[in-house]
């Protein structure tokens, strides 16, 4: 199990890359963190005729926060959003959700830009982007293009981005101080991808959501922002009301099968997802009683 | 065409220069090239863990790193954190727990292990459970390694001021 | 948890003092091994060295056209591509059937295909190469023409005459029928109050050892020699077959056992792809190295436990079980495995169902059907997982419609544990069991009572908790009624060669191999203890054919039973040996001196009067100042084989305690206990060690592992992302209890225990997740126990 051969240059500069990519184009692949395309090499699933290597482009590395704006850097890895203080003040749901993201030694070299980049639907990283109203920027030939997440996504491996083009940084608005977020998944063992999973971040005044953002993932081909948290928002949650929500819910998946779920699976697990994701940001265990098909 | 590239790292504190074909991957590299066969390679699609090394200070499969990307970079193997003894003490609480049986997960277990016990001097259970859980091992059932890490960590926070 | 209890039988040689026997003490050279300075197959190098890599087939059943390997031919770095009709000049093939499995058959098998492919992954061409990237790049170009055959995938179908024949000279796709009938099931049924019946389906899994399989072969032409280092647990078979299969005699193959990375039962058998590498370096004159890939050692590893079994057991009002009944069918693939045949692992299903309790009433019919699928075979615990979990489950079931608790029904119908010598409804022999014992201790251990009364309480607040209780026998320390009377050369007797050097240690050549069982340890524990040496001053040697005598290797159980009665009694010829002659240096007797610590002592007061280093340079270098007559001989050997009983069985019970999340499916396992009795401990903590890997293999067949074919016999999980192996995150605490009936067969005592483990794992899993169903009427005869089973179980999806 060795990769084919290929053709590797190391960019000095995003410059430097974005002129390999338009030189390669679709020949040509984006090595960042590594921890999904070179897997993929090994099993010679991919077979790339020439790399472009990120991995030195420090300029690319790192989380700021400016005014009311968070941004990271591509090359950020999961193991740097899993300790920095900035994420943990002004995005904790990416740090639950990171601690989800494979194993330690993963972690380290994964990167934010990859993930997203990669658009594996089970991943937790572009739902969490869909949940936090995150804007992708991305630079090519013609300069650089803020995509909204829910516009990113496109299916299955598949994004906005074009080939020549290099994913530079999110941008996330800094979330309020009273803001809560849940993060959860179903996965069979620690580290695996999701069976289905759930990042949300909410907005609770006086028992009630004055926002709600469910970024549902491994429901379908893309993460799914699911429309069906509007029926939540400014109503006191009943288990009537919840029970309507988690009907509209399922209008909205698309789940696919594999070998972990079947898609009434995958549509059962989401609506307990949900119903535990409400019960938990209201703190109301009332609310939790076992869901029926 | 695919040219070997040139690359100069630091490995176990040697300096090592080295012309690579971008395609070797830097398990295959350490253990072909370098004949540090205590790498080792179970699955080479970054599941198993048995190639864990240190790059730069952090654990990383070396299964899913190129050796071209090592230029300039600090790679340390189980035969480095050995001969310094910088593990001298997990390796023998292991011994004494029979913490390995085959020994073929072991190198990489041991880079995970105290790898977690760098950054968490004190973990419990649940813990070492979670930061192993990266690393397959199929003969112990993993209590004896839970153990012989939890023994460790507990030692060395007894001998820290 | 560990306790033992001294052996009321005084050993003789065992019960001195500063004796290593019971107590745990760490194993030698496990430093290697963590510094990373182990010599695994994988990690061998030799000068002239190349590496084969295998063309396989994509498709489950299909004739082979023709192959075009012109482009390959031409890659960077290609030394030769051969057919599987070029090797067949150098090598034979082979049938994989045993003549006391009264009626079995199989079909020929060549190390490459000729002419047609019967599984997705069989080889049809080795393209050899400088290395194994450029190898795997010319495979990329070696074109060959297959035209589809209908494949064989669904063992329920696999006898139906619609149903296409995998092998025509075969006449049909039966490899094996056993059919068994003991006392009056069908009147002991009638006279039940319930009758129950439940299918039971086991996941085809497989052993996914670390280090996947490794062979470098190195045919020296000059010297007429093949070498083989491989990770094997049986190098004299390697060595016989390997030299009757290449035209050679034994004397001319020599089999090295260096460190391996895992076992299991997987690297116990004769691979294609193996005796294809064997082939290939005598065809080419050089060194051959072939490393499975992870997704060549899912295709190709056998794979085990595709089972679908029928239970049905009868049971009276006051929990007295009446007769078991069973009808197996399992799917091994297109050929029988060579040459421990792919039949044992049914006919162990059969040996074992209802083998812990009282009734004799048994009928059972096993068949084992060919198709077109990867080979199946032993793997650890052959058949006992099966036979424990379609018997427990029964009796869980009985106890269930009953209305009796779980350990109560095993309390009425266990083997009484002063009934022995007596015989399974199978016709097994029992020599000694403890099960009554056994599970009184578990009953505490677990502290029944109060985990019953916890998920009492936990069930009213909706916390769906399990416990499942599963007994079990373990076959262990096999005689030739294994596999010498069905005509294999498989040994299975041990043979220890033990002597001193000249500066006073030992070396202790064995027959038994090591992958990490601790077979060195055991060994080195024996010889320390019989002979009156510190363990430091023993070296063993094992694993290589021209360094150690004949015999069977490690697998079954069988090295510490086996292997280290072959020690012992080897150990007690050389201290004999020792003492004859410290007793004419020192010019006393024999029987007035002992050996301890390394030094010869005067039994009465212990006074020391010659160190083994000293003794040891007046034989070897002194001799004149001997006195005449005497010929010192410190070498001795000695070679074991249970020859009373075929098997020596143990026994115990497992309990599981685990949460269903009702909602979800999933199950968190909190904690598992075993108590096992496998006769005299050598090694406590390597006892416990195996118990604890062999339950984790277990739970991860109950929980996740299965290998997932789909209609067309393409396995569609081959990679660890996909085939899920229970990892340190899910597994919990095991606590490990004993209880020690020797056996009187050997010296020493000791029965096996690799297999325990395994063997009730799944069984007390999916008994402890239909108790915490119970409240739902939901029951689960099926494993893994997939949350999307137990959700369709729930009925939510």
């Amino acid at each position: 199990m060795k990769a084919s051969a290929f053709d590797y240059a190391r960019a000095t500069s995003v410059a430097h890359a974005l002129e390999l990519l338009t030189a390669h184009g679709e020949r040509a692949k984006v090595l960042a963190g590594g921890q999904s395309l070179l897997p993929a090499m090994n099993l010679r699933l991919m077979a790339p005729e020439f790399i472009v290597d990120i991995g030195e482009l420090a300029e690319l590395r790192g989380v700021t926060v400016k005014g009311d704006v968070l941004t990271i850097g591509a090359l950020t890895r999961h193991a740097d959003l899993l300790k920095s203080p900035e994420i943990a003040a002004h995005a904790p749901l990416l740090r639950d959700a990171v601690a989800h993201v494979a194993h330690p030694a993963i972690r380290n070299r994964g990167t934010i830009g990859g993930s997203l980049a990669q658009a594996d639907p089970a991943s937790e990283l572009p739902a969490c982007m869909l949940a936090l109203d995150a804007t992708i920027i991305a630079r090519g030939p013609r300069g650089e293009r803020r995509i909204a997440a829910d516009e990113f996504f496109a299916g299955i491996y598949e994004t906005a981005l074009a080939p020549q083009e290099l994913l530079i940084a999110v941008e996330l608005p800094v979330q309020p101080k009273d803001s809560t977020h849940y993060f959860h998944e179903f996965a069979r063992r620690h580290g695996d991808y999701a069976i289905v999973g759930l990042a949300a971040q909410a907005l609770v005044r006086d028992g009630r959501f004055a926002d709600l953002r469910l970024g549902f993932f491994a429901v379908g081909d893309r993460p799914l922002l699911a429309r069906s948290a509007g029926e939540l928002i400014d109503v006191a949650v009943t288990p009537a009301v919840l029970a309507e929500a988690s009907s509209a819910l399922d209008e909205e998946l698309s789940p696919l099968e594999d070998q972990q779920a079947t898609p009434a699976m995958r549509r059962h697990l989401a609506k307990v997802l949900l119903m535990r994701c409400v019960s938990s940001l209201l703190s109301r265990p009332d609310l939790c009683t076992g869901v029926s098909a | 065409m695919t040219a070997a590239v040139a690359i100069s790292l630091s490995v176990n504190g040697e300096l090592v220069e080295a012309s690579v074909l971008p395609r070797l991957n830097l398990a295959d590299f350490l253990r072909e090239h370098l004949k540090l066969t205590g790498t080792h390679v179970g699955c080479e699609h970054g599941v198993c863990g048995a190639c864990t090394v240190r790059v730069n200070g952090d654990i990383i499969r070396s299964c899913l790193m190129l050796a071209v990307q090592m230029h300039n970079a600090k790679v340390e193997t189980i035969e480095g954190v050995s001969d310094s003894g910088e593990i001298a003490d997990l390796q023998s609480a292991f011994r004494e727990r029979n913490a390995l049986q085959c020994g073929f997960c072991t190198p990489g277990m041991l880079m995970a292990a105290q790898d977690l016990l760098q950054q968490s001097p004190t973990p419990d259970r649940e813990q070492i459970r979670e930061h192993l859980s990266g690393n397959y091992c199929r003969c112990t059932g993993y209590q004896a390694i839970v153990d012989a890490i939890e023994t460790t960590a507990r030692a060395r926070a007894g001998r820290s001021p | 948890m560990t306790s033992t209890s001294a052996n009321p039988e005084t050993l003789s040689a065992l019960d001195r003092p500063n004796s290593y026997i019971g107590k745990t003490v760490p194993r030698p050279n496990l430093d290697r091994l963590m510094q990373g300075r182990g010599l695994y197959v994988s990690d061998i190098e030799l000068p002239r060295m190349v590496h084969v890599v295998f063309v396989r087939s994509p498709h489950a059943h299909a004739k082979i056209i023709g192959i075009d390997a012109s482009a390959a031919k031409q890659m960077p770095g290609v030394i030769a591509i051969v057919s599987g009709g070029e090797l067949a000049a150098v090598i034979t093939p082979w049938v994989g059937v045993l003549s006391h499995l009264k009626g079995m058959k199989s079909a020929p098998q060549n190390a490459i295909a000729i002419d047609r492919v019967c599984w997705q992954g069989e080889a049809v061409a080795a393209v050899v190469a400088n290395s194994r990237a450029q190898g795997e790049d010319a495979a990329e170009l070696v074109s060959v023409d297959y035209q589809e055959l209908d494949a064989v995938t669904d063992m329920r179908t696999a006898l139906d005459p619609t149903t296409a024949v995998i092998h025509a000279s075969l006449g049909d796709n039966l490899a094996f029928e056993r059919n068994h009938d003991a006392g009056t099931v069908d009147q002991a049924l009638a006279e039940s109050d319930e009758v129950i019946e439940a299918e039971f389906i086991f996941g085809r899994h497989t052993g996914v050892t670390l280090e996947p399989r490794a062979v470098v072969a190195d045919w020296n032409a000059a010297e007429a020699r093949l070498t083989i280092y491989q990770g094997s647990q049986a190098p004299h078979m390697v060595q016989n077959i390997a030299a009757l299969h290449l035209g050679l005699k034994e004397s001319q193959v020599r089999v090295v056992c260096k460190d391996v990375g895992g076992s299991f039962g997987i690297k116990v058998h004769i691979y294609a792809d193996e005796m294809a590498a064997y082939a290939l370096s005598k065809l080419l004159r050089r060194p051959v190295k072939f490393v499975a890939d992870r997704v060549e050692s899912f295709n190709t590893d056998i794979h085990a436990r595709d089972h679908r079994c029928k239970g049905k057991i009868g049971v009276k009002r006051d929990g007295t079980i009446t007769a078991f009944e069973i009808d197996d069918l399992t799917g091994i693939g297109p050929y029988s495995m060579y040459p421990r045949t792919s039949a044992i692992e049914a006919n162990q299903v059969v040996n074992l169902v209802g083998g812990p309790y009282v009734t004799r009433n048994y009928r059972a019919r096993a068949r084992v059907v060919f198709q077109n699928k990867n080979v199946m075979c032993q793997y650890r615990a052959v058949g006992h997982p099966i036979a424990c979990s379609v018997t427990e489950g029964l009796v869980d079931l009985a106890a269930m419609k009953i209305g009796m608790d779980p350990i109560e029904i095993r309390r009425r119908n266990l083997i009484a544990d002063d009934a022995y010598p007596c015989a399974s409804p199978s016709g097994l022999r029992f020599e000694q069991l403890s099960h009554h014992a056994a599970l009184a201790k578990l009953v505490r251990m677990m502290d029944y009572d109060a985990l019953r009364a916890e998920q009492s309480a936990l069930r009213a607040r909706n916390i769906h908790r399990g416990i499942g209780i599963a007994s079990f026998i373990e076959v262990t320390n096999p005689s030739a009624a294994f596999y010498g009377v069905g005509g294999a050369k498989i040994s299975s007797q041990d043979g220890v060669a033990v002597r001193l050097d000249a500066q006073g240690s030992v070396i202790c050549q064995t027959s038994i191999t090591e992958q990490g069982q601790g077979s060195e340890s055991l060994t080195a524990q024996i010889v320390g203890s019989v002979l009156g040496v510190s363990m430091d001053r023993v070296r063993v040697i094992l694993g290589d054919t021209d360094n150690t005598p004949y015999g069977g290797g490690t697998w079954a159980s069988r090295g510490a039973g086996i292997g280290g009665e072959a020690a012992l009694q080897a150990t007690k010829v050389l201290r004999k040996n020792i003492l004859d002659v410290a007793a004419a240096i020192l010019q006393s007797t024999a029987g007035e001196l002992d050996i301890v610590n390394n030094v010869v002592v005067t039994v009465v007061d212990g006074a020391p009067r010659i160190e083994l280093s000293e003794l040891a340079r007046i034989v070897y270098f002194r001799p004149d100042t001997l006195p005449p007559g005497i010929q010192p001989e410190l070498m001795a050997t000695r070679h074991f084989v249970p020859r009373e009983y075929p098997f020596a069985f143990t026994n115990g019970v497992q309990a599981s305690w685990l949460d269903v999340d009702i909602d979800t499916g999933f199950v968190k396992l909190l904690k598992h206990w075993v108590v096992e009795d496998c006769g005299t401990i050598i090694n406590p903590q390597l006892v416990d060690e195996q118990i604890r890997g062999g339950v984790v293999q277990g739970l991860g067949a109950a929980l996740f592992e299965k290998c997932v074919y789909d209609e067309r016999g393409q396995l569609t999980n081959a990679n660890m992302a996909d085939y899920l192996v229970p990892m340190s995150g899910e597994m919990p605490d095991i606590d490990v209890g004993h209880v020690v009936s020797p056996t009187l067969e050997s010296e020493l005592g000791a029965k096996g225990a690799g297999e325990a483990g395994t063997a009730g794992a799944a069984a007390a899993v999916t008994n402890a997740v239909n108790d915490a169903l119970k409240p739902f009427g939901a029951i689960i005869t099926e494993i893994p126990l997939t949350p999307q089973i137990i959700l369709t179980a729930l009925g939510r999806i």
